[in-house]
């Protein structure tokens, strides 16, 4: 059960492009064409789907707080959490050459295809975004933390075909001059992350922590406004808080 | 700008109007934008860029001649993320509040196509003035945008500017209130965030015809 809500959420309410504005950059510079999107898609996907899980790991055994427990007590309260960036980072650039020499070798159709856009992903917000959010959002299983990639790969994809298709048919319409190109594509994307935020009300009441600093604001028993705007910096971190907020 | 050469100046000013990263090159978008709901987070936001960016420039330039290019976007990755940590330590030690709005934003630095972008197209091909030059102005250029963001998103949004309740309180009733003007909420939520800046695309291109596209 979980899986699904977790795969539907990560799909939709938390999209990768429409609610964290993640890997803007290639979803703006490779979104011209829908074929060369699905390429990019498919391979973002795949990378996403690869490190998430490797992440995980290592943010398991290696970087919380007292994770290094298993080597011995003595290393009970060791906490090499500052040391994530750097690591994931490399991960990612390493899996990203990895999965590319495994790719040519095995099937080069496959390579041919994603190949110009494989390395760079290593430079792809959205995938270390993957992984900052897995640890940050505190994903508990190993199976969760896979289904968290491939389901936030899908919907980071989903997203660049429909900005695809769309970029595709505008060409025909007439758009103001200025507009043209880069303003309009951020404008239609503006418009379809309001859409996006209808799914917000998918599904609610599940048994998400709530951020921190939310609890904390509400202790200092703000006023309305103030409570907002931490609502909506905590909108970026789980975006089932923005449903409350439309909802007000 | 006695300072500083004509051509090195044009390092600083280009990327604050006619080649800004943000509007023209379309780099460092990807973690701009979540953080402009509040004018503080966009400064800080902006400044952590442009330190990054600076030092990085700086270093890399330095290194130019000594990294292989066949893993250079490794060699990159590995400064950039170094700096960031700092960076990100620096803001939990003194801003322990701001960076957890920032929350993973500031790790998102890393992957900010700005940074890489500046590296391959300018700090590995020039000295490290220059480099340093070029990244104070693209650092500002993109900060500029954010603060153009935030400063509309913030005023719109919740009435307030740092903080400060410019527009009046909308409780009592005062400023603005009092003749019924109410916060325009949707200003908060991310997606306007993208509106403002085709908005921004579209004054400035109205402005420089020669940037219109096709």
């Amino acid at each position: 059960m979980e899986h699904i809500e977790l795969f539907f959420k990560s799909i939709f309410i938390d999209n990768m492009i429409f609610a964290t504005f993640l890997g803007m950059c290639s979803y703006l510079a490779v979104s011209k064409k829908v074929t060369t999107a699905v390429g990019l898609g498919a391979a973002v996907i795949f990378v996403l789907t690869v490190t998430v899980p490797i992440n995980w790991l290592l943010d398991q055994y290696l970087l919380r707080d007292g994770a290094l427990v298993w080597l011995g007590p003595e290393y009970a309260d060791y906490n090499l959490g500052f040391l994530s960036f750097i690591l994931f980072i490399a991960t990612i650039a390493t899996m990203v050459q990895l999965v590319e020499i495994v790719v040519e070798k095995f099937s080069p159709s496959l390579y041919n295809s994603l190949g110009i856009f494989l390395p760079l992903i290593a430079v792809n917000c959205a995938i270390l975004g993957g992984s900052l959010f897995m640890q940050s959002r505190d994903i508990p299983t190993l199976g969760l933390a896979l289904n968290y990639g491939f389901s936030s790969g899908i919907g980071w994809f989903l997203a660049i075909l429909a900005i695809a298709a769309i970029r595709e048919k505008i060409r025909y319409s007439n758009v103001p001059a200025p507009l043209r190109g880069l303003g309009i594509t951020f404008i239609i994307t503006g418009l379809m992350a309001i859409g996006f935020m209808s799914f917000g009300g998918m599904l609610t009441g599940g048994d998400e922590k709530k951020p921190a600093h939310e609890a904390s604001a509400a202790e200092v028993k703000t006023e309305q406004i103030q409570k907002e705007n931490t609502k909506e910096t905590a909108a970026a971190v789980s975006v089932s808080e923005v449903s409350t907020l439309t909802k007000q | 700008m006695a300072l500083l050469s004509k051509k090195d100046s044009r390092l600083i000013l280009d990327p604050l109007a006619d080649n800004n990263p943000i509007t023209i090159q379309v780099l460092g978008i990807c973690s701009a934008l979540a953080i402009t709901a509040q004018l503080k987070a966009s400064i800080v936001m902006a400044l952590s860029v442009m330190v990054v960016l600076a030092v990085g420039n700086v270093v890399i330039s330095l290194l130019r001649n000594v990294i292989p290019g066949k893993i250079r976007i490794i060699a990159q990755l590995i400064i950039v993320a170094a700096l960031v940590i700092i960076v990100d330590q620096v803001l939990k030690a003194f801003a322990y509040e701001l960076s957890k709005q920032l929350s993973v934003f500031i790790g998102l630095i890393i992957t900010n196509c700005i940074i890489m972008g500046r590296f391959e197209a300018f700090a590995l091909a020039n000295k490290p003035w220059r480099s340093f030059l070029d990244g104070i102005g693209n650092a500002a250029g993109y900060g500029l945008i954010l603060i153009i963001v935030g400063f509309f998103r913030e005023l719109l949004g919740s009435g307030t500017l740092l903080g400060f309740k410019v527009l009046g309180d909308p409780i009592a009733k005062t400023g603005v209130y009092a003749f019924g003007y109410e916060n325009n909420g949707f200003m908060l939520l991310s997606p306007m965030a993208l509106i403002i800046i085709g908005i921004i695309i579209w004054a400035q291109r109205s402005r420089n015809k020669a940037l219109i596209e096709e």
